[in-house]
């Protein structure tokens, strides 16, 4: 077993002469909450985009439990174990709440059915779509979605909505859950449940998290460690005490003086 | 009465091909130009088949393989390279494909039509009513391959993953959808149902040339359109009525002529009132 969950050699990027990112070294071990903030345009998306694939990082090296897997195409990394949510949300909107959860675990081996099989309506198909289904019912029923598992999800409030995502994301069955600013558009109420929500996921899920956020109250109360961005250089890395007190991170947020 | 039957056969002809629009449109979000010529490549594949071995079930089946396979090859050899291109390439080359597609039939067999003669049915009389078995075939065959393929799509893993990668081919390809497999799986339903058009409509007009397809083709484009591109039911729904009106206004001497001009006023009619046609979804504009 690999020492990190996640780790990153001097990763990079750039877009025609703009450096997007670069030499960022991510090092997460297991079951870790660990927060990836930054000013707006610091890259932090960027970051995640190279790490599931939608970009190809120019330089460095990605190793997921010590597998190499940059270079890999987005669809080849989430069966590796990489799932994600979005900045702004992206269900399947005009899908049910449950077909939704059903699209996420359509990946994994024990629910493999030909193609065939579907077709002809083979003993096989019926099983595998009850034990989807009763696997999406319990993920939804941990995430408090089961009442509203038939309606549609662009008719979830908000809050739901990104729990909907985060239950999709689960459904892959990853080793590493991204989290694209979870509580961005909640209250503090809400925000305050999503804390729980995340810690909950850890716990329940033995998942290790990385998540970028603008919310320093999220942030502060359950990231263990954080690495700062800005304009696409890692500025501060460490625990959230020291880094949310080093000058260089406040000179960032706030402008000199 | 008997219009009405002829309608509903014609239009489910029409739904058929409609479908393989709305699927390729729905899930690689192109109009793939292509489409009616498959229905032609049909045609042939039962006319070669029916010269060599003369039983009509082996023509059946040897067109849905073809027409299959072909969707297929198509996809991988013409589209695939230009996944992300600009749409407008990629509707040009669909042209190019079908121009392509309808010269190597006019280089084999000819530009001539010829008759195929698949299967003759003969016909039926209920009281003053006289009806053509073959129809009633197409409509009862066609009603059970739309209600497989509306199950196949609602109740299968592959179905939903179909379903998501036309909602959002970006987010279904983070969760792991194989994107690509999906959309080739999708050219070749498009391309099987196109070849069961084919059968239907030699059943109705036994004769082929390589243009056959093309009114068809833009036939059931017009009712992809107004049933809402990309919307299933709408596809079926727009092949029907399209074909409704068009055996109703043929029944009609003082219409008669008039037929088609009728069919595409529709079309335009529907698009002014409702932009996105009838089952379409509409597209909210993000600011």
């Amino acid at each position: 077993m690999a020492e990190y969950v996640l780790e990153t050699k001097n990763l990079g990027i750039s877009f025609g002469g703009l450096k997007a990112a670069q030499d960022v070294n991510l090092k997460i071990k297991k079951n870790q909450i660990y927060g990836l903030i930054g000013p707006n345009g610091a890259g932090k998306t960027t970051v995640f985009n190279m790490l599931t694939g939608v970009y190809k990082p120019t330089t460095g090296e990605i190793y997921l439990c010590g597998e190499r897997i940059d270079g890999h195409g987005q669809e080849e990394i989430n069966h590796k174990g990489i799932a994600r949510t979005f900045q702004n949300i992206r269900l399947f909107n005009n899908m049910s709440v449950i077909r939704n959860v059903l699209v996420g675990l359509a990946n994994q081996p024990e629910y493999k059915c030909s193609l065939a099989t579907s077709m002809f309506r083979l003993p096989r198909h019926f099983k595998v779509e009850k034990a989807m289904r009763d696997r999406a019912k319990k993920l939804l029923d941990i995430f408090g979605l089961l009442e509203e598992r038939n309606n549609l999800a662009c008719n979830l409030p908000y809050g739901k909505q990104r729990k909907l995502e985060i239950a999709r994301a689960l459904a892959t069955n990853p080793k590493l859950l991204l989290l694209d600013e979870p509580a961005a558009g909640m209250n503090p109420q809400e925000t305050a449940e999503l804390m729980d929500t995340i810690r909950f996921v850890r716990d329940h899920f033995d998942m290790t998290i990385l998540l970028i956020e603008h919310d320093m109250s999220l942030v502060a109360g359950i990231c263990e460690e954080i690495t700062v961005l800005n304009f696409g250089q890692t500025l501060a890395h460490g625990s959230v005490e020291d880094v949310l007190h080093d000058p260089e991170v406040i000179r960032a947020y706030l402008g000199d003086d | 009465m008997s219009t009405l039957i002829d309608g509903l056969s014609l239009g489910s002809i029409y739904a058929l091909i409609a479908l393989g629009y709305t699927m390729v449109y729905g899930i690689a979000k192109m109009l793939n130009f292509a489409h009616g010529d498959i229905i032609m490549v049909g045609t042939y594949a039962v006319l070669t088949t029916m010269a060599l071995c003369g039983f009509p079930v082996v023509a059946i089946v040897a067109a849905v393989i073809v027409c299959t396979i072909l969707g297929v090859v198509v996809e991988k050899v013409a589209y695939k390279p230009l996944r992300g291109a600009s749409p407008l390439a990629v509707l040009i080359t669909a042209i190019g494909v079908s121009y392509l597609l309808q010269s190597i039939a006019q280089l084999i067999y000819g530009a001539k039509p010829q008759p195929v003669n698949l299967i003759n049915f003969g016909h039926v009389t209920f009281g003053s009513t006289t009806l053509n078995i073959s129809t009633l075939v197409t409509l009862c065959v066609a009603a059970v391959i739309m209600a497989g393929l509306t199950i196949f799509i609602k109740k299968t893993k592959t179905g939903r993953a179909m379903i998501a990668v036309s909602e959002d081919r970006g987010a279904a390809e983070l969760m792991g959808i194989p994107v690509n497999n999906v959309i080739t799986l999708t050219f070749g339903i498009g391309s099987a149902l196109a070849a069961a058009a084919s059968v239907f409509y030699l059943l109705q007009i036994p004769a082929t040339s390589p243009t056959v397809g093309s009114l068809p083709g833009i036939k059931a484009f017009t009712a992809a359109v107004i049933g809402g591109i990309g919307s299933i039911p709408g596809a079926m729904i727009g092949g029907i009525l399209l074909g409704v009106i068009e055996k109703v206004c043929m029944s009609i001497p003082a219409l008669n002529p008039y037929t088609t001009a009728i069919e595409f006023s529709l079309l335009i009619v529907i698009l002014l009132v409702k932009p996105t046609g009838l089952l379409g979804k509409k597209r909210r504009e993000k600011v």
